[in-house]
């Protein structure tokens, strides 16, 4: 009889032992973990949850929240006459300006991945102008292309072409920001430069062997490789295309030439010309810091929330049939 | 999957950032009886005008023994916000956007002066009634005017000479053809100097709301009960028409490029200042800019020309101002009242404030106080800033928001993109009218 407890006994300690370790182990994830999660939780969790309660709610900054149920959704979808253009020209610069980075990015980390000569060189002056602050860059373009006196189009005039008016154009400003961005592309050059380089050898040796050419063994060895870089390039590309802000911003006030004296409110040039920079974000900010309508603001900044998890949800999914990750299992 | 979630969790991270941006907590303000050594006051201005306002604010130090008044300059509205909101406020601040009075009293993050200026016995018609209406909000009187700006005209008198012209126009018919006289073009026909610029978004007198143009043709924005009425007053019809007609004389394009190439309103190469303007609207701060980086230009000041059909509103403009009030959560708040009561009140501090930045002082008294230094030019912009006629834009729960809505429409008009007029103009009155109910929900303000 007493044999037969200890036998039993015996399982048992093994099994709270295992389970003593296994909530130390666990104990241990949590402590080194615990300066993420706090970080997490008080600079992203807490504002993440004070948004979407705040979007119910009528707040000025400076009083109390009122509880208004969904009257700024339903005015943001329905009422709104300015959303309707912001959303308009973000996915505008969306659908542009993503493709042409990751192409544009993608075609000089080939090109540079080839250099024989010069190599370090040439990287550094791709890679040079993505170390500009933005708001450095963007001023610096909106010089450039200054229709009466920038020195693209004076340029141009040489050549008997009448530039364009860029920046103070409705219909040449999102282009402008276009070539902006292109401008400043170097971070995504660089990782597509690693990944290409990364690209195992043989690959291309054994598709040169079967007789495949340089446009066969970019379409078939290095596209395939490097896929997932594209893929991040994509998704980052389109979350920081819904979040542009700084570049229109900048360009915006500075090519209006209406400048405002320090702490003057009062001028409003955001969007100019005739709202064609008026991307989303700028459009949140304006409501949220200067109409002190941060109520609504929070409305719109959950619904971009939502349309950006969404956007990436379905380019995650669709990236299932061309993204190939090397060595990953089927 | 797994690969999904971890995009997902990016997806997700990336968006908390965001939405991080718009979420703050709000504080309760705080206070406390320290005793008083030193009061700190917020101001917009910088630089020279800063130095000015120093100035006045030394004099009122050398009065008071048992106080020190700290200055800050180059404040706005978003560190006023996020002081009143931390509770560490200054004891005084003052704001270049009259246009967030509404916000201000009506929360109570300015506090009300009546029970101040009933125990002072002060009465406010002491301030011309627009300085006194962009003030307050709904009755409750949260801020004191401290100077105004006034818009008025601006003509280069040499090349008035030189085309045969005697006097600054007083009809937007006059002015449309002396602009259309005193251009000169290059040979390849772009502007080498515009007679009248009249591009919505040209230097402040242009400003795409309109404001600055609005009491030249009688403009109302809303009627009593507060409902916008752009498209039932015809003055805004005549006005948007009269500004595209010019505007197609020259060229939208050619206009354009002028405009690139005109320095910064704000820089000693002010297109007007360096001649390649002949006539403008602007403010009342331009006469100290010319004295300062162009004193041997040759040009005059007057009333803006108005709409021909109204010719009894010549005289009057576009006023706007300052504003100063006392934060709520104030440590020393008989102190701060008293600082308030002198700068605003006082003729001879808001005269040598007033000549210091060539602001207009906003009591009625200090329009003639002997202490203003004489100036022919600057004192155009005291008698509009007198007239009766003279108005500013409305004071509103949105703040100045329904003036973007103004802007989109208007710049669209200018370009050609608007399509017809009268139906454009009914669909920006309900587009504010909308926008004022949305920034009312909840009944706050």
């Amino acid at each position: 009889m007493a044999s037969s407890a200890a036998a039993t006994a015996q399982p048992l300690d093994r099994t709270r032992a295992r389970r003593r370790a296994a909530w130390r182990r666990r104990r241990l994830v949590l402590l080194l973990m615990a300066p993420w999660l706090i970080g997490f939780s008080a600079f992203f969790g807490y504002p993440l949850v004070m948004s979407v309660y705040l979007s119910f709610t009528h707040y000025d900054l400076l009083s109390s929240p009122k509880w208004i149920g969904t009257a700024n959704y339903r005015y943001l979808f329905t009422q709104d006459p300015q959303v309707g253009e912001a959303v308009k020209n973000t996915l505008w610069i969306i659908a542009v300006m993503v493709p042409l980075q990751v192409v544009f990015a993608f075609g000089v980390a080939l090109m540079l991945a080839r250099a024989r000569r010069g190599v370090g060189f040439f990287r550094t002056i791709f890679y040079l102008p993505a170390l500009a602050p933005p708001v450095a860059a963007t001023l610096a373009f909106v010089y450039i292309l200054n229709p009466a006196t920038g020195p693209v189009n004076v340029l141009l005039k040489h050549l008997g072409i009448d530039g364009p008016l860029w920046f103070q154009s409705p219909s040449w400003s999102k282009p402008s920001l276009v070539l902006l961005g292109l401008w400043g592309v170097g971070n995504i050059m660089i990782i597509f430069l690693a990944a290409i380089l990364d690209v195992p050898r043989h690959l291309y040796e054994s598709a040169e062997l079967d007789g495949a050419g340089p446009l066969q063994r970019l379409r078939w060895v290095t596209l395939p490789t490097i896929s997932p870089v594209i893929l991040f390039s994509v998704v980052i590309g389109v979350i920081a295309g819904l979040q542009y802000f700084t570049q229109a911003y900048v360009a915006a006030n500075v090519a209006s030439g209406q400048a405002s004296q320090a702490g003057d409110q009062t001028v409003n040039n955001l969007g100019y010309p005739e709202a064609s920079t008026l991307f989303y974000p700028v459009e949140l900010y304006q409501h949220g810091f200067r109409y002190f309508n941060m109520g609504y603001a929070s409305a719109m900044s959950v619904l971009l929330l939502v349309v950006a998890f969404t956007i990436t949800v379905l380019i995650i999914r669709n990236s299932r049939r061309w993204v190939h990750y090397v060595g990953a299992a089927k | 999957m797994r690969r999904v979630g971890i995009g997902l969790l990016v997806a997700l991270v990336l968006g908390a950032a965001l939405v991080a941006a718009t979420a703050r907590s709000s504080a309760t303000a705080g206070t406390s009886g320290a005793k008083v050594d030193n009061i700190t006051i917020w101001v917009g201005w910088s630089a020279a005008e800063l130095k000015a306002f120093k100035g006045v604010v030394a004099e009122y130090d050398s009065k008071h023994s048992d106080v020190t008044v700290k200055v800050v300059g180059g404040i706005n509205d978003d560190k006023i916000t996020a002081a009143i909101r931390s509770g560490k406020v200054p004891d005084v601040v003052s704001s270049f956007t009259s246009a967030n009075v509404g916000s201000y009293c009506n929360s109570g993050a300015w506090i009300d002066l009546k029970p101040f200026l009933s125990k002072d016995k002060i009465d406010v018609n002491m301030f011309p009634k627009t300085s006194q209406y962009y003030t307050q909000y709904k009755g409750k009187r949260c801020a004191l005017p401290l100077l105004a700006d006034v818009y008025g005209f601006y003509y280069n008198k040499a090349m008035f000479k030189a085309a045969g012209l005697t006097s600054p126009p007083k009809t937007m018919s006059q002015l449309t053809s002396y602009a259309k006289k005193l251009t000169k073009k290059n040979s390849d026909g772009s502007i080498k100097v515009a007679g009248y610029n009249p591009f919505l978004g040209f230097y402040a007198g242009n400003a795409p709301d309109l404001s600055a143009y609005a009491p030249l043709f009688g403009a109302k924005y809303v009627d009593g009960s507060g409902k916008s009425v752009i498209s039932k007053d015809p003055a805004w019809s005549k006005m948007l028409t009269w500004q595209k007609s010019l505007v197609d004389w020259y060229g939208y394009k050619k206009l354009q490029k002028f405009n690139a190439g005109a320095a910064d309103e704000f820089s000693a190469s002010h297109a007007f200042e360096i001649g390649k303007l002949a006539m403008m609207i602007d403010g009342e701060w331009r006469v100290a800019f010319i004295g300062r980086e162009h004193p041997s230009l040759d040009y005059g000041t007057a009333p803006a020309p108005v709409d021909d059909a109204h010719p009894e509103l010549y005289g009057a403009g576009y006023v706007n101002g300052t504003i100063i009030g006392i934060p709520k959560g104030v440590k020393h708040k008989d102190q701060a009242w008293a600082l308030v009561k002198y700068l605003t009140t006082d003729s001879h501090a808001l005269a040598i404030f007033s000549n210091g930045v060539r602001n207009v002082p906003t009591t009625k008294a200090s329009l003639t106080s002997p202490d203003i230094k004489p100036d022919a030019h600057f004192k155009t912009f005291l008698k509009i800033f007198a007239n009766p006629k003279s108005t500013t834009t409305p004071i509103t729960a949105a703040g100045n928001a329904y003036g973007s809505l103004i802007q989109a429409f208007a710049v669209k008009w200018q370009a050609g993109h608007a399509g017809d007029l009268a139906k454009g103009l009914q669909k920006l009155d309900k587009q504010i009218d909308a926008q004022l109910k949305q920034a009312q929900a909840g009944g706050v303000p």
